[in-house]
């Protein structure tokens, strides 16, 4: 590490080594079928505390990972996704708490999924790995807190698709779910998110590469299924205004060029971003997140009642929205604080007035990272005590 | 809250009439002190309801747990009858439709408690009388910036709730923290009223 990266090292948790833990137990999943052997890449950050009491689990969304804060070491650029929030004297402190970042189980960045050798054939699982839910990956998450010790989790903590599987904590691990921080959430997707996942999906599903999902023998990827897929989610993640102040009409060559390349910023940004992603990411992954986005709807066996199936839940909650998220809107965090309220829980509500989207969740936003620190303060006072 | 301070006087006489361990919201909670002190006070439980970002936050620090809403827009997140109490302090002024909001405070709450400046006090009168609208300790805006659209005064809100068949349990009005009890339409800068539906 060069001193010029010093200061923000020392700002961060620094240098740090991913984990794996290896469960043989088999995971039964609710599509009915089970994974017999897995594995669960992690993350740690600060210590835990002699009483195991100051755990906090950090839940990632579509296309992160369990690297959520500092660097690895010789790659200072591969920063973790939520460094901003996490870190000492951050709002997620680490000097107070002992943070858990978790891969979910049939991600691409470690955990067992589509990528990984299936142990009964020799082969990499592809299109034979399973449709994986968010109560699956909870379930899974659960067995690596039994693992680390942690019964009950100080909080749990998440954005978008992350801030699901706190809803899903809340519900199926009560006593182990302290407080919720459920941010740009909701409570299941309309018809419109539903039809963005699939337009995602197509994309993939028709790409010649993507060969049924068993694309890894063939030595290819749907990369251009990928990019598009990544185009029309990243869309979805920015608010028009923020594009508008980003990008506007802006031309690249200052002119038109009556081709079809990248010629207004917005193409290039979308291709420069479809590029980046698609080499990274796994189509086969991919697909499954969005359908765990699809199928999460914890009211559907309540009779449609989020109240209902929010009935076990007695984490405190802390739910945050952001005013210009069209993915997420406020409207759809009210519907979970109406059902919390309803249950006369704990719960704080604040609509940050910011104008990048769902995005936000991920930014540095003042008001926002103010309201996540006091809450933790909160939560930290109450773990001491 | 609109920047106005509530003194102990106010707190004390609302917590007064709150019963033990019940359940509160508290509409325009502000910073939440008034929660707070009712929760040391009367072991209350419940939230707080708040528009500005800065108080919302305050709340979190005080521990107090808070809805962040535009109380304009009604109160559809609260189911009927869920509270024991709804307070509505130093708001009620500044809404632009107070008569849905007192409406909305029986719908979600068995009672409701709602403190406004009087603009029957005395002070005010003489300021009018002198040609100005009133500036002072209870009403410290300008009329041109003012939060405050629709005051009035005791003798205005008992006859508000008379027409409305909304019953008026106990009232308290203060001056400079004190309690008054003759001429309290010209003697009393704030008031407090405890009321339910008739």
């Amino acid at each position: 590490m060069d001193t010029a990266n010093t200061t923000s090292v020392t700002a961060s948790v620094g240098i740090v080594t991913p984990q794996r833990a290896v469960f043989r137990e088999p995971l039964p999943l609710k599509c009915g079928r089970a994974i017999a052997d897995y594995e669960l890449a992690y993350e740690t950050y600060g210590t835990l505390n002699a009483a195991r009491s100051n755990a906090v689990l950090v839940c990632h969304a579509l296309n992160a990972s369990h690297h959520a804060a500092g660097v690895y070491a010789g790659e200072p650029n591969n920063v973790g996704w939520w460094d901003n929030m996490i870190g000492p004297g951050k709002p997620l402190d680490t000097d107070r708490f002992f943070v858990v970042g978790v891969n979910n189980l049939g991600g691409c960045h470690g955990s067992t999924g589509p990528l990984s050798i299936n142990p009964d054939t020799g082969m990499p699982w592809g299109a034979s790995f399973p449709v994986v839910t968010v109560e699956d990956w909870v379930n899974a998450q659960a067995r690596l807190a039994d693992q680390l010790g942690i019964q009950q989790f100080a909080a749990v903590m998440g954005g978008s698709l992350g801030a699901m599987q706190c809803v899903q904590w809340a519900i199926a691990y009560p006593q182990r779910t302290r407080h919720a921080l459920v941010i740009a959430c909701a409570p299941n997707l309309s018809a419109q998110n539903i039809a963005f996942n699939e337009v995602a999906r197509q994309a993939i599903l028709t790409d010649p590469d993507f060969n049924g999902g068993d694309y890894y023998q063939k030595n290819v990827t749907p990369r251009r299924g990928l990019r598009v897929a990544r185009m029309v989610g990243h869309i979805t993640y920015l608010s028009d205004d923020e594009m508008a102040s980003k990008f506007g009409r802006t031309l690249k060559a200052g002119h038109v060029n009556y081709s079809f390349d990248a010629e207004f910023e917005i193409e290039s940004y979308l291709r420069y971003q479809a590029d980046k992603f698609s080499g990274y990411f796994d189509a086969n992954t991919y697909l499954r997140i969005t359908k765990a986005l699809d199928y999460f709807d914890p009211a559907f066996d309540h009779g449609g009642d989020l109240a209902k199936a929010l009935a076990p839940a007695v984490a405190g909650f802390l739910v945050v929205s952001f005013t210009t998220d069209w993915r997420f809107s406020p409207e759809r965090s009210r519907e979970i604080v109406h059902a919390l309220l309803k249950n006369k829980r704990d719960v704080t509500y604040a609509e940050i007035d910011a104008p990048h989207g769902h995005d936000a969740f991920l930014l540095d936003d003042a008001r926002y990272h103010r309201l996540v620190a006091a809450y933790f303060s909160r939560i930290d006072a109450e773990v001491r005590r | 809250m609109n920047g106005i301070s509530i003194d102990r006087a106010d707190f004390a006489a609302i917590a007064h009439w709150v019963k033990p361990g019940t359940r509160v919201l508290d509409l325009g909670c502000g910073d939440g002190a008034l929660f707070k002190y009712l929760a040391r006070e009367r072991d209350i439980s419940g939230y707080g309801v708040e528009i500005d970002d800065a108080n919302v936050l305050a709340c979190v620090k005080n521990g107090v747990h808070v809805v962040q809403r535009n109380l304009e827009r009604g109160l559809s997140e609260f189911e009927d009858q869920s509270f024991d109490y709804v307070i509505l302090s130093q708001t009620l002024q500044a809404m632009r439709n107070g008569e849905r909001i007192i409406r909305e405070m029986l719908r979600v709450g068995r009672e409701g408690i709602v403190t406004f400046p009087n603009f029957g006090y005395w002070r005010n009168r003489m300021h009018v009388l002198r040609g100005r609208m009133p500036v002072s300790e209870n009403l410290p805006y300008q009329w041109f910036d003012t939060p405050n659209i629709h005051l009035c005064t005791l003798d205005d809100f008992e006859r508000f709730c008379g027409e409305r068949n909304i019953r008026i349990l106990e009232r308290k009005v203060l001056t400079e923290g004190a309690s008054v009890s003759v001429m309290p339409n010209l003697l009393g800068a704030l008031a407090i009223y405890h009321f339910g539906a008739g």
